[in-house]
């Protein structure tokens, strides 16, 4: 009872000690969170610039972002990307702006409305398509391997010789 | 069975190979054909400014070009030179978009080519940009209403600037005559 009571005594303030270090590192926690998470979230304006590079195609190159370019029409483009988000305008406002200049063309990915979802499914339609033909080959050739026994015939004889060579094996 | 699967795989894959053989990826089709030409202004090399605004009623030959364009905007220069010449007191402008240049280059190239009409440089790519311009050399023609009536990618012809030109210049009068006729019909 003795022990009891006086553990209780030691344990209690220490829980709350404890209790009170614990809200100091969740607060710790949560302020390192915030400050990891926060930039992130308000995406800083070099995070939208790369955002928005990334995803246009420059013009004078063979297949890259604007993002990945050194050109120098790639570098008025960040400029002008940056300027114009600088200005208030949303990433979407912006690369919408490219679009209308250039065509759809300047998009590196397809927008996935009307006829371009055909490359979005294509793809997924092919695998499945190709599960499909698996399956059935599969299944051909299955059948083939299960018919092919009853078609073999043994010569019992022969056959009785294995077995007896067998359980000689294994004795 | 396999006498239809054989071909009904390969033809999608022929008809996706003509397709893309036959296409031409360096060219990529103007959105900008009929729509309102974005405006601009220039600061000119032989001093002066210019603005797209102050040449409506007019037909304008709007062209991106470099010095190191070669041999594309070298081939080009003499006619568009020559266009300027013949059509100047017709109510047509031709005007030149210098893009990512040194304006030493620039203007080496202007005097071999004695150009006489108006050029400009565009420092931060922003006139191009706005016209969509993916290769140097490009050439826009702009009709009376400024509007963008033609686009050439690659060194224009005489033959072709001249035809544009020359439609343009016989259009607007064309479209006045016919809704007189209507008029005096009804």
């Amino acid at each position: 009872m003795n022990v009891r009571r006086r553990r209780g005594g030691v344990v209690r303030p220490g829980a709350t000690g404890v209790c009170r270090g614990g809200g100091i590192y969740l607060a710790l926690l949560v302020l390192s969170i915030m400050v990891v998470v926060l930039p992130l979230g308000a995406s800083s304006l070099e995070e939208q610039v790369r955002q928005v590079t990334a995803e246009l195609r420059c013009p004078v190159c063979q297949g890259l972002s604007v993002a990945d370019s050194p050109s120098r029409m790639a570098n008025q483009m960040r400029d002008l990307i940056r300027e114009r988000l600088q200005a208030g305008e949303s990433p979407e406002a912006v690369k919408a702006y490219f679009v209308e200049r250039y065509g759809e063309w300047i998009l590196l990915a397809p927008k996935r409305e009307g006829f371009n979802l055909l490359v979005w499914v294509l793809p997924f339609l092919g695998l499945g398509g190709g599960a499909v033909v698996l399956v059935v080959v599969l299944r051909r050739w299955r059948k083939r391997a299960e018919a092919v026994p009853a078609s073999v015939d043994v010569d019992p004889a022969y056959l009785d010789r294995v077995r007896r060579e067998m359980a000689q094996d294994q004795s | 069975m396999k006498k239809v699967l054989i071909p009904l795989s390969v033809l999608p894959i022929l008809f996706l190979l003509a397709y893309g053989f036959w296409t031409d990826p360096s060219f990529v089709p103007s959105p900008l054909i009929e729509k309102p030409a974005p405006p601009f202004a220039l600061t000119l090399f032989d001093g002066g400014d210019l603005s797209l605004d102050g040449l409506r009623g007019k037909v304008v030959v709007v062209n991106f070009w470099a010095s190191w364009c070669f041999p594309a905007c070298y081939d080009e220069a003499p006619v568009l030179e020559g266009a300027w010449r013949a059509y100047k007191d017709r109510d047509v402008v031709v005007v030149g978009v210098n893009v990512q240049d040194t304006e030493k280059a620039a203007r080496e190239f202007m005097d071999r080519f004695q150009f006489t009409f108006p050029n400009g440089p565009d420092p931060q790519g922003k006139i191009s940009i706005d016209y969509g311009v993916y290769g140097i050399p490009e050439t826009f023609v702009l009709d009376k209403e400024g509007r963008i009536a033609f686009k050439h990618v690659g060194a224009v012809t005489a033959n072709v600037l001249t035809t544009q030109i020359e439609g343009l210049l016989r259009r607007a009068p064309q479209v006045e005559e016919s809704t007189g006729g209507h008029e005096r019909e009804a």
